[in-house]
């Protein structure tokens, strides 16, 4: 029988060995499960896990893959550590790129770069917006935040179906369900490089996930606003006798997240698609919220696992090729992994003690 | 008129199932939000059962042992090593997402016969009723028959009186001598099968073939339900119709063509969802009593 003892004090080193060792079980159980359907277990290690590594612009693609990612997990990092359980980011996701979307083709031909700049604050009033919606919720009449942003997302993308076959449709679109193309000052560039051009997809909006990781980490670790978060989150009661305002926490979290995923939205699209189209955001919302976790909730860690679930996502997508497995089994590895992820939190807190059944 | 009210019946049978089984999962204080997974994983594994065997009567078994599959996997994590429930729920869910689009990629394009209706003697020959009380499918009365099962349970048997004691105080409950996480165990299983069949019920009477996600959040309507039923059994009937009149009130809007985009009715169902959560939690804040008090707290036994 196996039995839990508290420890006296965290473990250090389950902080590390959790997340690596979660990785490494999860691709096991992972890989048992696809040999008991029927694939090529060795096969399937190599699309998932090593082809997207295999040439260079893949590698950059693994970068932009991760960038919406990491945005919206760092956005999630905050509510979770406050304990408050967003999971509509997709649907926030969706509402910034439509509100930011919507206006750009207001200015059919915007040519300046400002533009986006603009583009990135109405992205994130969007998110934040349809993030208000659950928050105001939980803090006037204590309605459960993990139904109601669910909801919204399904709200969200019958939304942007509507209007991107109604309303927005451009009249030159053949009858597809697409936007007017985002004038020029909307579009993010590729960043050419000196000698070899572009590599991949790789576009300017990493940029930003260069400024935000240290100012989430200097938030979270060095801000007194930070510190009420992991308060609230950690110890609800103590934050409580402190005077902490736990609906002024509440909704904070909730807004920069939505607005965060707003803003990933912005990029993404501006980025990658330059237009606006039924389907904006392929599970981007629900994925990050596996990022953060192995991120372990922490900035950094969300950028490394932002790459990690970034690279087995195009390596899914490569198997979809080349062999057919249907894309959403990223699901199948995200969901063992987030497992694996939350026993090693036990394990930081709890001794194991095996002892005999008696 | 009669098919109206039997389509309603039917769209909300799913619902009321899974929202039964999460219900008495809450009760022992173990909130399970992989519900929308436990009821792909019932979907996929009735409709191979079926595929294989033949008689959609195994596909209701299949249904459901998925689901109790599923269930082992929260318990395990969640009661065993003590996970956060809300993040493995979540994770339950992205994780039979995917268990399910692999295992059900196989099954695309294929179709299965539908569930019976079985006629109950005499009762089937009242006019109006018996057209739709007593010539339902084996689930349909099925469902019924858990609800009284469960309103008995709860209140009248020792079992259950112990149940609510764990789920409302489990240290308290611990102390006393009850085996606090066995008793888990055996709630989640028990919404395990209750999701797994409601999820059966999809491919088995709805929509007789596989499509990936296809229970396109009834899962977590069924969660909302239990909230709306402020963990009253019978209230969830209620519940349960409501959701499905609504769903088709806004099918029927769309085939005659109201005046209002598809995507807008379509809507409906998920707003009324947050509606009916609103109204409904500004009264529990006010009367605490009917939340189990343990909801979503891990146990840790003192040995």
């Amino acid at each position: 029988m196996i039995t839990f003892i508290p420890r006296d004090k965290v473990s250090k080193n389950w902080t590390i060995i959790g997340p690596i060792l979660s990785i490494f079980l999860t691709i096991f159980f992972g890989l048992l499960i696809f040999t008991f359907l029927g694939y090529n277990p060795l096969e399937t290690l190599y699309q998932i896990f090593l082809s997207p590594f295999s040439r260079i612009d893949r590698i950059s693609d693994i970068l932009v893959k991760a960038c919406p990612l990491i945005i919206v997990g760092i956005g999630l990092m905050l509510c979770f550590r406050a304990n408050v359980w967003n999971i509509g980011a997709e649907g926030q996701f969706i509402m910034g790129t439509l509100l930011a979307g919507s206006f750009a083709l207001l200015f059919p031909s915007v040519e300046t770069k400002f533009f986006i700049f603009i583009m990135i604050v109405i992205g994130f009033i969007g998110g934040a917006l349809w993030a208000f919606i659950p928050a105001i919720l939980k803090t006037k009449l204590n309605v459960n935040e993990i139904l109601v942003s669910l909801m919204l997302v399904y709200v969200a993308m019958l939304f942007i179906d509507f209007i991107v076959r109604g309303p927005l449709r451009d009249p030159m679109s053949f009858g597809f369900p697409l936007s007017k193309p985002y004038p020029e000052g909307a579009i993010i560039n590729k960043i050419p490089f000196p000698a070899i051009g572009y590599l991949g997809q790789l576009h300017y909006g990493i940029l930003f996930i260069i400024l935000l990781i240290p100012i989430s980490w200097l938030f979270v670790n060095k801000t007194l606003s930070g510190f009420k978060i992991n308060v609230l989150g950690a110890a609800p009661k103590a934050a409580k006798f402190a005077g902490f305002k736990q609906n002024t926490i509440t909704i904070t979290v909730l807004l920069i997240s939505g607005g965060l995923a707003g803003v990933a939205g912005v990029i993404e699209v501006s980025a990658n698609i330059g237009q606006l189209q039924p389907e904006v955001s392929f599970g981007y919302g629900f994925t990050a919220i596996i990022v953060a976790f192995l991120g372990r909730l922490n900035p950094i860690g969300i950028l490394f696992a932002g790459i990690i679930i970034a690279t087995v996502k195009l390596g899914a997508d490569n198997a979809q090729m080349s062999m057919g497995i249907p894309k959403v089994v990223t699901g199948l590895f995200e969901g063992i992994l987030l497992f694996f992820l939350l026993t090693g939190e036990t394990l930081q807190k709890y001794k194991i003690k095996w002892s005999k059944v008696t | 008129m009669d098919a109206l009210i039997l389509t309603i019946i039917a769209t909300s049978i799913p619902l009321l199932l899974a929202a039964t089984g999460e219900l008495i999962t809450e009760k022992s204080g173990v909130l399970n939000l992989g519900v929308e997974g436990m009821m792909l994983s019932g979907a996929v594994g009735a409709l191979g059962a079926v595929l294989w065997l033949g008689s959609p009567y195994f596909g209701i078994i299949a249904g459901g042992l998925c689901g109790v599959l599923m269930a082992s996997i929260f318990s395990i994590f969640t009661i065993n090593f003590m996970t956060n429930q809300v993040a493995t729920g979540l994770g339950l869910t992205i994780f039979a997402t995917g268990l399910t689009g692999l295992a059900g990629a196989p099954l695309v394009g294929k179709t299965v016969p539908s569930l019976p209706k079985i006629e109950i003697f005499l009762l089937s020959d009242i006019p109006f009723f018996g057209e739709i009380l007593f010539k339902q499918d084996f689930i349909a009365y099925l469902s019924v028959a858990i609800i009284i099962f469960i309103t008995y349970f709860l209140k009248y048997s020792k079992s259950g009186i112990v149940l609510r004691a764990v789920g409302d105080d489990h240290q308290s409950a611990h102390s006393v001598g009850y085996p606090v996480k066995k008793i888990r165990w055996y709630a989640t299983c028990f919404g395990g099968m209750c999701a797994g069949i409601g999820g059966a019920y999809i491919p088995l009477v709805l929509t007789p073939h596989w499509s990936e996600g296809m229970t396109a959040g009834r899962g977590w309507i069924a969660l909302a339900l239990v909230v709306f039923a402020s963990w009253i059994p019978w209230r969830i009937i209620v519940g349960a119709l409501i959701f499905g009149g609504i769903t088709i009130a806004q099918l029927v809007g769309q085939a005659r063509g109201w005046p209002i985009p598809s995507q807008i009715l379509s809507m409906m169902p998920y707003l009324a969802t947050i509606v009916a959560l609103t109204v409904i939690s500004g009264r529990i804040s006010k009367s605490n009593s009917v939340v189990p008090a343990s909801l979503g707290k891990p146990f840790f036994d003192t040995q």
